[in-house]
């Protein structure tokens, strides 16, 4: 162990005071080593290798080559990536997978990546191309699994996903079967996702036959273990926590035509306000339209629309979240129902909203006749007087409203009267639409 | 060790009825007593299938000749042998002196093979260890005290850092060792890498070019070091992937694909002073002399990368004239003479880019101010006047050049990008891990087939065909992008009937050297303290020679303290008055 010294010479004295300073320096150099503890010194880096630079020539060709495949993908220049790809499959041979992404993920990555968007390729190159994937890689078999199935589906090829996925869920290989059980959970949901599709295709016909009043039992049967086949696998995947949208849409759909509302509920309100959960703005969507069409009280509906709100306050529910709250009698719900739609209007994407602004005008021109509650207003005007005015109405806007949307002009004009007071903007209006 | 060599032979002399043998270079028996030669030999391997093959390779026994997987035995030099004759018949293709192979080359060879006791000589140093390999080494362990012990030798190649290439191979070795211990095809390949080096100088694979570069210098073939690297970069001659051209039986695995298997470029410091160490280590002559008419004279260099540089030829009388005043064009700084350590090592092509780069500097200055200045008074008189030769515009020509420059650094840099490492021969550590090395390398010939349609160009055509010259420059062209007729009178005035030129000042790259045997440079280059067409310059030549900018710049500051060495002493004095003030970074003085 040259490198770990033991130094007792050289070692600093590590001392603050003067004080002590001078009476160390009385001390022999014998007493002094004995009673200052060993310093001991840090490893060293290794010491460069000399001709190390030029070294790795391998690897550094093959990192430009990697970068060259990113410009041109980024310039979607997919036969000069297909080019470069071309060069960079070689440092395969070296790939043992020791960095996080060794170059075989690269290589996955990138293939799938220019095939799908080389004019030239077709289906059966890139499931060749896959099929090479999977078996270079067994850490992330059941990704690049997933990833077949997804570009199969895409391309309508439903039949090849579902076998895709059958064919996933049963492989087996030792330890990683285990290490890689999200991946499964995701394949079985997947699975279960295309059993609803053809459970809703069977109900689909099946309708259609009982308008006509045949009621194919071999049919519904079939229906009926698709239910189960997807059920089974829906609901183990929304018990994990995570953004599932698509699962419990379909779950829910499938629990509802059956008729076991409870269950629904209870997995819509888990899906909402389980902690664990990543915050999930659609939840509370799914939620509210699952209580609306139970014809739930008013109360619970605006409970799940308080809290959209907090998480989007821009949500396109906001207008009947504010329609339902200025219907109401209580002070304090009609106060926020004026926060709710001046909130959603701070966004852009509302600014052309006739809707939105109907609204707004509705409310502020019943609060302005009642001559009650003016301070609602004042005190959401004060935050916004200093940029609502450029952000709305200007002059610019006035123009392209009225040529476009003559209700949205008057329903604009109308709140800038209020709100800028009988200014400039107020006239600006009616005179132009006296002009017309 | 003879002794060992004849053991097995134990029959009387005919004539003196002593038993004491020795072994002929033939492979016979000879008696030392009465120096009878009999009849019987030694059996010898099969070496028929290397031409050039004077190496003794003894064999252990009939039994070993062929292994079990259709291998023969070798050893590493023969390795080396093979690849310095593909190396050496590429350039004899190129059209060098077909004497080099057989005359030159082949001697030197021989004499290495001498010096480093590893043929031609009482005692081959491959002996003494006998051989390491894996079948062996479970037999006779105990019987040689001497042998290091498999553990040791482990140790010793994994901690010794310039065999630690960052290949997987080493990587790999750990891993297979453990079970299956060190292990190579060749008989000596483990042995090979644990030698010291410090009393032999050990081959290596950039070790072939020093060698070819050796015999090229010898012959005064004109070839610069940097033409030489840059041919084999292009593929003109055989370095990568060599190991494909040797015959089946010569089995490369475990260690000897630490020997032969490279995965960078030569690096031309690194052949360079491999060529000097091995001059010095075979003992050569002085070299023939490198005189006014050689190739690698700077004048001659200096000519070619003008040329090349695109500069206007007039300047070739200041690049002359700077090679005289300092010496450098004298036979005695220009021949080699190994050994002799009071000498500087001439890098000829480096040399000449050098002078050319000082030349530009006293006329233009590159300052990033007054060639831009000379500049536009050149362009004012090209537009009054269009009689005669135009007057060299420094921003015209960099405009041409840099937009050349820049094309052909592309084109390079994808090349060096697109470049294949791999060759049809796949390569394995160990048979354990043929298999995979084998399913890996059709996975990959599959995805280069497949990726290699949507590529859309066309297979790589045939390699050109090599070049002295990167950057061609025409006079026909009539787009002015030439620019070898201009005349440099802007930049030069009459007086006492010399042309001098008009530029008062001058700048150093560096006030003083470093010790270039301490510190491995004569000084440092940092892009951003020098200017902009300083770099430029220097940028060119480095993509012409294709070596690091800073390695001109090392010749530069050489050339230039030759240069003002006079006055650089005076202002030295001066400056040591003055050190305590501000030291300058660059420091300026008048011009011849």
């Amino acid at each position: 162990m040259d490198s770990f010294l033991e130094d007792y010479e050289e070692a600093p004295a590590v001392v603050v005071g003067g004080k002590r300073r001078r009476r160390r320096r009385r001390r022999s150099p014998a007493t002094q080593a004995a009673l200052q503890p060993l310093l001991h010194l840090p490893f060293l880096p290794p010491q460069p290798v000399s001709s190390n630079e030029h070294k790795s020539n391998f690897k550094k060709s093959k990192e430009a080559c990697l970068s060259y495949i990113q410009d041109a993908l980024l310039q979607k220049q997919w036969k000069r990536a297909a080019e470069f790809l071309t060069c960079y499959v070689e440092s395969l041979e070296k790939d043992y997978s020791r960095e996080h992404i060794g170059p075989s993920e690269m290589i996955w990555r990138i293939g799938t990546e220019i095939l799908w968007h080389h004019s030239q390729s077709r289906m059966k190159e890139f499931s060749c191309f896959m099929e090479q994937m999977k078996t270079l890689g067994v850490k992330r078999y059941l990704k690049v699994c997933l990833e077949h199935v997804f570009h199969l589906l895409c391309n309508g090829q439903i039949d090849e996903a579902y076998q895709n996925l059958s064919l996933a869920e049963s492989w087996r290989f030792g330890e990683q079967t285990a290490i890689q059980d999200k991946e499964i959970k995701l394949i079985q949901a997947y699975r279960g996702l295309l059993d609803y599709c053809s459970w809703s295709k069977q109900k689909k016909i099946l309708l259609e036959h009982g308008e006509d009043g045949f009621a194919d039992l071999a049919v519904e049967q079939e229906m009926h273990s698709y239910f189960r086949k997807a059920a089974v696998n829906l609901k183990e995947i929304i018990k994990i926590p995570g953004v599932w949208d698509v699962f419990v849409k379909c779950y829910v759909d499938l629990l509802e035509f059956y008729g076991e509302y409870n269950e629904a509920r209870q997995v819509l309100n888990e899906y909402a306000y389980n902690s664990k959960f990543p915050a999930n703005p659609n939840a509370h969507v799914y939620l509210y339209q699952f209580l609306k069409r139970q014809g739930e009280s008013k109360k619970s509906l605006l409970s799940a629309l308080k809290i959209l709100h907090d998480i989007v306050p821009s949500h396109e529910l906001m207008i009947d979240f504010n329609t339902m709250l200025q219907k109401s009698k209580k002070r304090k719900k009609r106060q926020l129902g004026l926060e709710v739609i001046f909130a959603a209007l701070d966004y852009a994407g509302w600014k052309e909203n006739a809707k939105a602004w109907s609204c707004l005008a509705r409310q502020v021109k019943q609060i302005v006749i009642s001559e009650k509650h003016l301070d609602w207003i004042k005190q959401e005007w004060s935050s916004r007087k200093d940029w609502w005015p450029d952000f709305h109405f200007s002059r610019y806007l006035a123009k392209r409203n009225w040529q476009e949307n003559k209700s949205l002009s008057h329903e604009k004009a109308l709140v800038a009267g209020i709100l800028l007071g009988k200014g400039r903007i107020f006239f600006f209006f009616f005179h132009f639409i006296e002009q017309k | 060790m003879d002794e060992e060599d004849t053991r097995d032979f134990n029959e009387r002399c005919a004539q003196c009825s002593e038993v004491n043998w020795g072994l002929t270079d033939g492979g016979r028996f000879y008696c030392r007593s009465c120096h009878n030669v009999t009849e019987r030999t030694r059996e010898v391997v099969n070496t028929d299938f290397i031409t050039n093959s004077r190496v003794q390779t003894i064999s252990k026994g009939s039994k070993k000749q062929e292994k079990n997987d259709g291998g023969c035995e070798w050893y590493i030099c023969e390795g080396f042998q093979l690849v310095l004759k593909k190396q050496v018949e590429a350039l004899e293709a190129l059209g060098v002196c077909p004497q080099m192979k057989d005359e030159i080359l082949c001697n030197f060879w021989r004499c290495y093979l001498q010096k480093s006791k590893q043929a031609y000589c009482k005692r081959p140093a491959g002996e003494t260890v006998k051989t390491l390999s894996v079948c062996e080494s479970s037999t006779d362990v105990d019987s040689d005290p001497e042998r290091p012990s498999l553990l040791h030798l482990l140790s010793l190649s994994e901690s010794e850092g310039d065999l630690q290439t960052d290949c997987s191979f080493a990587s790999s070795v750990s891993k297979v060792s453990e079970s299956t211990s060190v292990y190579s095809g060749s008989v000596d390949g483990s042995l090979y890498l644990m030698k010291n080096q410090k009393e032999k100088l050990r081959m290596t694979m950039p070790m072939t070019l020093s060698f070819c570069y050796l015999a090229l210098l010898w012959v005064r073939e004109p070839i610069t070091l940097s033409e030489l690297l840059r041919f084999v970069v292009e593929g003109h001659i055989p370095y990568m992937n060599v190991f494909q051209h040797f015959p089946e039986k010569m089995k490369l695995c475990g260690l000897d694909l630490k020997i032969f298997c490279v995965e960078s470029w030569p690096e031309y410091k690194e052949v360079f002073n491999k060529m000097h160490e091995l001059a010095a280590f075979l003992d050569l002559p002085r070299f023939p002399d490198i005189t006014e008419s050689c190739f690698l004279h700077p004048d001659m260099l200096c000519m070619k990368y003008l040329m090349e540089a695109n500069l206007p030829d007039e300047l070739h009388n200041w690049t002359c004239r700077v090679v005289k005043k300092i010496g450098i064009g004298e036979v005695d700084f220009l021949t080699l003479t190994p050994g002799n350590k009071s000498t500087r090592k001439v890098k000829y092509d480096v040399l000449a880019a050098a002078v050319i780069v000082v030349v530009l500097k006293l006329l233009f200055l590159l300052d990033d101010h007054y060639e831009w200045l000379l500049s536009e008074f050149a362009e004012e008189r090209n537009k009054n006047n269009t009689e005669g030769g135009p007057y060299f515009e420094f921003k015209k020509w960099y405009e041409v050049v840099k937009h050349s420059l820049d094309v052909e650094q592309k084109k390079l840099d994808e090349e060096k990008a697109k470049y294949l490492w791999r060759c049809e021969k796949p390569l394995f550590y160990s048979v354990k891990n043929k298999s995979k090395v084998l399913k890996r390398r059709q996975m990959v010939v599959n995805l280069q087939n497949q990726f290699g349609k949507l590529s859309g160009s066309v297979q790589r055509a045939e390699k050109p065909n090599p070049s002295s010259f990167q950057l061609s420059w025409s006079e026909e062209n009539t787009d002015g992008s030439c620019f070898h007729g201009h005349s440099l009178k802007g930049v030069l005035q009459e007086k006492c009937g010399l042309l001098t030129v008009m530029n008062p000042d001058y700048w150093l790259c560096t006030v003083k050297l470093c010790n270039e045997k301490l510190c491995g440079h004569l000084a440092h280059y940092r892009e951003v303290e020098f200017p902009q067409s300083y770099h430029f310059v220097l940028g060119l030549f480095s993509f012409l020679l294709r070596i690091q900018p800073s390695y001109i710049h090392d010749e530069v500051c050489m050339i230039e303290h030759r240069l003002f060495n006079k006055k650089l002493c005076k202002k030295l004095k001066y400056n040591t008055v003055l050190r305590k003030m501000k030291r300058p970074k660059t420091s300026s003085i008048k011009p011849i």
